[in-house]
């Protein structure tokens, strides 16, 4: 395990006096699909908060390849190399697609405001530069016919795709998912996990997301991690997961076999 | 640059001209009666004012009541300069100097102020604008509430269009380059702005400070102008004045700003033989402005010459 990529351990956080996570620990390794399932409630996008670095934890750390990341506010987190999509898209509404995209290029370019002003020659190299590859990351997502419209006139499958295609312009090691199918039809939803895989590929990203589109899921993950009520009960691969009996009782009550 | 881009550029650049053109032979022939050129001198001032407060109004979404503040020390700063430093060029440094001070000014207030948002930011901008106020009508040096006087009245019509222009285009191509965008994304969604690697508190210093900055110009144009100032003209109506030309202009449209500026600082002029209804009209006028276009004239669009152009063309081809 000398290349792990992400690892949390005894990750915990308390809101008042509610611990919403508690003892959290699992690894990823570099260009892994790992899904992050559990019941509504189970703190799935509280871990993604922690990992980002918008909540501090109150107990445990999270590394990124061995650096620590518990301490650091989000930018200095991002710059790390990790980037996220959102529950709820947090798309800058009124921006185009292209601007979105050029936005989270923002540190991969130097120039100063006032070569920005002035459009001195930085300010025409950077911005050709990070145009075309935002187009080009456009492009891969379906989207560059649509780089001029602004964000909130896209479909809602479209503008779950930008948001993915706006985290993937900072080249990161780690892209966190959430919730990348919710609202989609079966036949976006197939064409997004053809989307993640070929990201993966393409990118050597590696890729935790939270999901409850059990066929995505299953279809795409290599490992599972399973949390109910704060707590982790279950890891492993996909077929070893729907098989646990802890995991089918969190997911269908008490009662159930 | 596209061809696009090219001919979009073309025809602004021609726009430009043309307007440029127009009110330079205007005002080199005589035609213009010097009345009128008081109104066209405020009017470009009010651009300056209304274009840099959309900055912080518009494109960062912060609500700011002390812009005509920064004005003011702007304005004292350039005609403390001008009075005072007899050198060669003094007019163009001392619209600089003005813009420093305002631009420090703005620093000094943005720092602590921009941890707050919304209401108790503009609260805290209008204390400061009253703090200024008050400390300019106490400064012996300034004039005090008697004014400060002698200073040199050399801001004409080609001087002050000039200064506007150059300051219009710096603040629209700064909002289209990455410092702009960042600046928006904040405005759109902080928690997303940050994990896309926006320095927030960074970008919302720099735009309440370049938006001072400008004020402080417009402030050095206006002193110029006047030859005389008193603390009372940079209050806090004149600061609820300039955001009403940014909101009904469209908060984050530049053009939409110049437009509302020209308008609001021409329109009281124009309905000056009804007298005592034309404050009542005014206001008239903009509620109903409120009423019917919620989002200002322009929205958050820009007015262009190619975008009509291509409207034209999309509805002939709509048509046929």
């Amino acid at each position: 395990m000398v290349d792990t990529l992400l690892e949390v351990n005894d990750l915990g956080i308390q809101f008042g006096g509610l611990a919403a996570l508690e003892r959290v620990a699992f690894g990823m390794e570099p260009g892994e699909i790992v899904g992050l399932i559990g019941p509504n409630g189970a703190g799935k996008t509280t871990v993604f908060n922690l990992i980002t670095g918008i909540y501090p934890p109150t107990s445990g750390w999270i590394s990124l390849d061995g650096k620590r990341l518990a301490g650091m506010g989000t930018r200095r987190i991002f710059q790390q190399g990790v980037a996220r999509t959102f529950q709820n898209i947090r798309l800058f509404k009124k921006m185009s697609a292209l601007d979105n995209a050029r936005v989270a290029a923002h540190n991969q370019m130097t120039y100063n405001p006032l070569t920005g002003a002035l459009r001195l020659p930085g300010y025409w190299r950077e911005e050709a530069d990070v145009t075309k590859r935002a187009m080009a990351m456009l492009e891969i997502f379906g989207l560059s016919e649509y780089a001029r419209e602004t964000a909130s006139s896209l479909p809602y499958g479209r503008q779950r795709r930008l948001e993915i295609a706006r985290a993937l312009m900072s080249g990161p090691k780690l892209l966190l998912l959430d919730e990348p199918a919710a609202g989609m039809n079966p036949t976006e939803t197939q064409s997004l996990m053809s989307t993640i895989r070929d990201v993966r590929d393409r990118f050597g990203v590696a890729i935790l997301l939270i999901e409850h589109d059990m066929r995505l899921v299953m279809g795409i993950c290599e490992r599972l991690v399973v949390l109910d009520y704060g707590q982790v009960i279950a890891r492993g691969a996909p077929g070893e997961i729907r098989r646990d009996e802890r995991v089918v009782k969190a997911y269908l009550g008490g009662s159930a076999v | 640059m596209d061809a696009a881009a090219r001919k979009l550029w073309i025809m602004n650049a021609a726009a430009l001209a043309a307007v440029s053109a127009a009110l330079l032979l205007a005002v080199g022939t005589g035609m213009v009666s010097p009345y009128i050129q008081d109104v066209l001198i405020s009017s470009l001032i009010n651009i300056i004012m209304a274009v840099s407060l959309n900055l912080v109004c518009g494109l960062l979404g912060y609500l700011a009541l002390g812009h005509a503040a920064f004005m003011g020390v702007g304005a004292y700063a350039a005609a403390l300069v001008s009075i005072h430093w007899k050198v060669p060029l003094s007019f163009p440094l001392a619209l600089l100097m003005g813009g420093v001070a305002a631009a420090v000014a703005g620093a000094a207030i943005g720092v602590p102020a921009l941890r707050l948002k919304g209401d108790y930011l503009a609260i805290i901008t209008l204390g400061f604008g009253e703090i200024v106020r008050i400390i300019m009508n106490n400064m012996p040096i300034l004039g005090g509430a008697r004014s400060l006087r002698g200073i040199p009245r050399v801001t004409t019509i080609p001087a002050a269009y000039a200064v506007v222009v150059v300051c219009v285009a710096l603040m629209f191509t700064l909002g289209r380059s990455r410092h702009g965008r960042a600046i928006l994304s904040i405005r759109e969604d902080e928690v997303a702005a940050a994990s896309c690697g926006i320095p927030a508190t960074y970008y919302k210093i720099l735009a309440f400070t370049l938006a001072a900055f400008f004020a402080g110009i417009a402030g050095g144009l206006y002193a110029h102008n006047m030859g005389v100032l008193n603390p009372n003209r940079f209050n806090f109506d004149r600061s609820i004045e300039y955001l009403v030309m940014v909101v009904l202009g469209g908060m984050g449209s530049i053009t939409g700003a110049v437009i509302a500026a020209v308008v609001l600082t021409a329109l009281p002029e124009i309905l000056r033989p009804l007298s005592d209804y034309r404050m009542l009209i005014y206001s008239l006028a903009l509620i109903l402005m409120m009423l019917f276009r919620p989002d200002g004239l322009l929205g958050t669009a820009e007015f262009s010459l190619a975008g009509i152009a291509g409207r034209f063309r999309r509805g002939r081809g709509d048509g046929g």
